[in-house]
């Protein structure tokens, strides 16, 4: 067991005029997770220490914050990987509401923009549509996003232009896209081409950075670009 | 206090509560209410298929899957309600696959498929490739995939709402009380149909691939409201946690080739089911693995076995296993087509709950009397398709069907239910237990109750059971009780105050441990996932029968009824 000390930026909307930090000491095993911490502090010292959790094992993305500086899941950080003092904030640019919890709706609303269904008009086969795994392997990264909200709070275009669309968004519009079994294309790409969508993202990476998923979100608005610009569509 | 008026409310957002709202939307208003955002159900965690006879990749057929799962049940399912999931199976996976489930695919296109537990061809005769799956994500793909379809159908959702009570009153359900989590705010929702799709309850045990949130907080509401459980002593250990964690390991992996090794490097299945070796049924294999242990064939003497995927193809572990992969790269720091993993059973799928039958509508009695305007669908719900062990895969098929038949049996009925009325009274008497709670200043936390209550349950109530520990545990449970009554909290605000939510998680925690203790205690046979070590075989004379446990004056009642055979004979359990 090691000793830590959390320093967590605290917030009460009833009782605190501005957030302020707090410090715990916490002991974790090294393979113990941050979230681990968390939940002991909770139970034994402060039990109204407030964030969100479900599945601890890195699914439900529940668990996003920012660990020394930098988005991440707490179930998937180690103690092992943690310095001696570890600053824990809520995720940046969404309004806080209590503690480590972050209202998302401004987060999940912008992917309602961009037509996360899949459409396809003709009369439904007997069967499966035919799919080949080629064409199912190009979804494969995009359909693995947990919604977590790091990418679109590490993004500094959203942090410029809170109308911007965002990493996850973007991300979900290519899931849709790129199936082969969607017919909506046309259309889906207005959605996502105007002056705050698509062409707002200047490559800086952040979102590739810190998805808990290592999913390379970056290059997946990218080739959103390069088919947009084939389209002859150019924001 | 908010009140709404909808024809349907649904509680929870996973694959059962989002399946029957895409049905029930068709017929009326719906509201699903979910304690977490509707994607963050513990569906997402399912990993390694969806049963069905699809037969893309060898030949299959629903007669043998519904074989298997009466096998599976070992003899506890009823059969009728298995004939019909079975058969619905096949329609079921091609429906989500129109819906845009970005389903692996075998070169020709069609969903591909893999072997899982206790599925086999031609009776029992060797494993098949009935698992139809997306990598091993394949419950995050469906829940995204039915979430994206009811947005687009227009089902209102209410998200980070927490239910506090399931108004069953005058013989009919009215409704539902709920707390807005941000705000701390009561709502009231009023609904003709209330469909309870809660999900599970594995945070009674220690060890748990469950979520924080799988607490069964419905099924701790409608028991004080009179209503019974069903086959609560019937709780499924998965037998590849990860040691220490608990966290799943899909028995995709062991469908993909892996293999279970003792300290010996033994293949030690090949003893305990000749025939399908490490694909035979989780009770069977949870039990093995300990057996191992106990005998001293755990790893290096400690409590552990290897998952054994080394001589799979990398490239195969990489393309349909890469969420457990990571998995053991974050939580162990191995790569596992390079190092065994290390597993211990978890806890992770309740097959009792609350008894519905294959409409979802909720039964009151031993006699199938149903309640008015209630239904459950889902891990919450016993139809019972999986009687005493569920088989891998079988859980997803079962959300899926039978949430959506809950859902038409709505569509159907609606006309005939009267907007529900949620008297005053309730209302106070849920608002004076919050503002009672949330001025609890007595000396415990709930953090350590809760902790004690874990730990007994998995010492004394897990894969093998006497009635010695049985009898410690009710023992337990009392002091247990008797520390709640006295616990006290620190946050006393109104908005998202996530200590006074545990406290109640923690009541219905302790109300549904209670009543797994005494159905176990009572059923004196081994059947499935309950076994008795003083009572080791299984006993068909007495006990081929269902457990409702009812709340009667403060105490726990039984009554049982018989399970619907309709095509197999109970017969020995080999594999």
């Amino acid at each position: 067991m090691k000793r830590y000390i959390f320093r967590i930026k605290r917030f009460n909307p009833e009782t605190d005029q501005a957030p302020y930090w707090q410090d715990f000491e916490v002991k974790l095993e090294p393979m113990e997770r941050l979230l681990d911490g968390l939940l002991r502090i909770k139970e034994e010292q402060d039990g109204s220490l407030t964030f969100r959790r479900s599945c601890a094992h890195g699914i439900c993305g529940s668990c996003a914050m920012k660990i020394n500086g930098r988005n991440r899941l707490a179930c998937q950080t180690l103690a092992k990987d943690l310095p001696d003092r570890v600053e824990i904030e809520p995720l940046q640019a969404y309004p806080v509401i209590k503690d480590l919890v972050v209202d998302m709706e401004p987060f999940f609303s912008k992917n309602e923009e961009v037509m996360p269904y899949l459409i396809n008009n003709n009369p439904p086969p007997e069967r499966e549509r035919l799919q080949s795994p080629d064409e199912q392997k190009r979804l494969v990264e995009s359909i693995t996003c947990i919604m977590c909200g790091s990418c679109t709070s590490a993004c500094p275009v959203y942090w410029a232009d809170r109308q911007y669309l965002g990493p996850s968004a973007l991300l979900k519009a290519y899931r849709f896209i790129f199936d082969s079994r969607d017919q909506a294309t046309q259309e889906r790409l207005k959605r996502i081409i105007h002056s705050h969508g698509l062409w707002r993202c200047h490559s800086i990476f952040n979102c590739v950075e810190v998805c808990p998923k290592e999913i390379d979100i970056t290059s997946h608005i990218a080739a959103l670009k390069r088919f947009a610009l084939r389209k002859g569509l150019k924001g | 206090m908010y009140v709404h008026n909808y024809d349907t409310v649904i509680i929870g957002s996973g694959l059962a509560g989002l399946c029957a709202a895409l049905e029930a939307k068709n017929a009326g208003t719906v509201a699903v209410l979910a304690k977490l955002y509707p994607t963050r159900c513990h569906s997402t965690a399912a990993q390694g298929g969806i049963a069905a006879a699809l037969g893309n990749e060898e030949p299959d057929s629903p007669e043998w899957h519904f074989y298997d799962t009466v096998k599976g049940s070992d003899f506890l399912g009823d059969q009728d309600a298995i004939e019909v999931m079975c058969e619905d199976a096949i329609r079921t996976v091609v429906e989500l696959e129109h819906m845009g489930v970005p389903f692996s695919r075998i070169p020709e296109g069609k969903i591909a498929q893999r072997r899982f537990g206790g599925h086999t061809r031609e009776f029992g005769a060797a494993p098949v490739r009935r698992a139809c799956y997306s990598a091993d994500r394949t419950g995050h793909a469906i829940v995204f995939a039915l979430y994206e379809q009811c947005m687009l159908k227009g089902v209102e959702f209410f998200s980070e709402f927490h239910v506090l009570d399931i108004v069953v009153e005058e013989g009919r359900c009215q409704g539902v009380l709920a707390m807005e989590i941000k705000t701390g705010k009561l709502h009231a929702f009023q609904a003709k149909a209330t469909l309870v799709a809660s999900g599970g309850y594995g945070r009674v045990f220690k060890t748990t691939s469950n979520a924080l949130a799988s607490t069964g907080d419905c099924l701790g509401m409608l028991f004080n409201r009179g209503v019974p459980l069903q086959d609560m002593e019937f709780f499924q250990f998965h037998p590849t946690g990860i040691y220490g964690l608990g966290i799943l390991i899909t028995e995709g992996a062991r469908g993909e080739g892996g293999v279970l090794r003792n300290s010996r490097g033994e293949r030690f299945m090949e003893r305990y089911a000749p025939t399908i070796k490490d694909l035979a049924p989780r009770d069977m294999v949870s039990r093995a693995i300990l057996t191992e242990i106990k005998e001293g064939r755990g790893i290096d003497g400690k409590d552990y076995v290897y998952l054994d995927l080394t001589h799979v193809p990398r490239k195969n572990i990489e393309e349909r296993l890469p969420e457990i992969s990571s998995f053991c790269k974050i939580y162990l720091g191995i790569d596992p087509a390079e190092e065994p993993i290390p597993v211990l059973p978890t806890a992770h799928y309740a097959m009792g709950g609350i008894p519905t039958d294959v409409d979802g509508r909720v039964l009151r009695d031993e006699k199938g009397e149903t309640i008015e305007g209630l239904y459950a669908a889902g891990e919450c719900a016993c139809v019972s398709v999986h009687g005493a062990n569920r088989l891998g895969c079988n859980s997803l098929l079962d959300t899926v069907v039978f949430g959506r038949r809950a859902g038409r049996a709505i569509n159907k009925e609606l006309k005939g239910l009267r907007q529900g009325n949620i008297k005053k009274e309730i209302v106070n008497q849920v608002f004076e237990e919050i503002d009672r709670l949330l001025n609890s200043k007595g000396k415990e936390k709930i953090g350590k109750i809760r902790k004690q209550l874990q730990q007994k349950m998995m010492e004394h109530c897990s894969v093998f059971r006497t009635e010695e520990h049985l009898r410690m545990l009710l023992n337990e449970l009392k002091n247990i009780k008797e520390r709640y009554r006295d616990i006290g909290l620190k946050d006393t605000s109104r908005a998202f105050n996530t200590e006074l939510l545990e406290a109640i998680e923690l009541g219905h925690l302790i109300t549904i441990s209670e009543v797994i203790a005494e159905s176990a205690l009572r059923r004196t046979e081994s059947r499935g996932a309950h076994y008795r070590e003083d009572f080791p075989k299984r006993d068909d004379e007495n006990w081929l029968k269902h457990t409702l446990a009812f709340k009667k004056n403060g105490s726990i009642e039984f009554a049982y009824k018989p399970v619907r055979i309709t095509k197999f004979q109970p017969e020995e359990r080999k594999y």
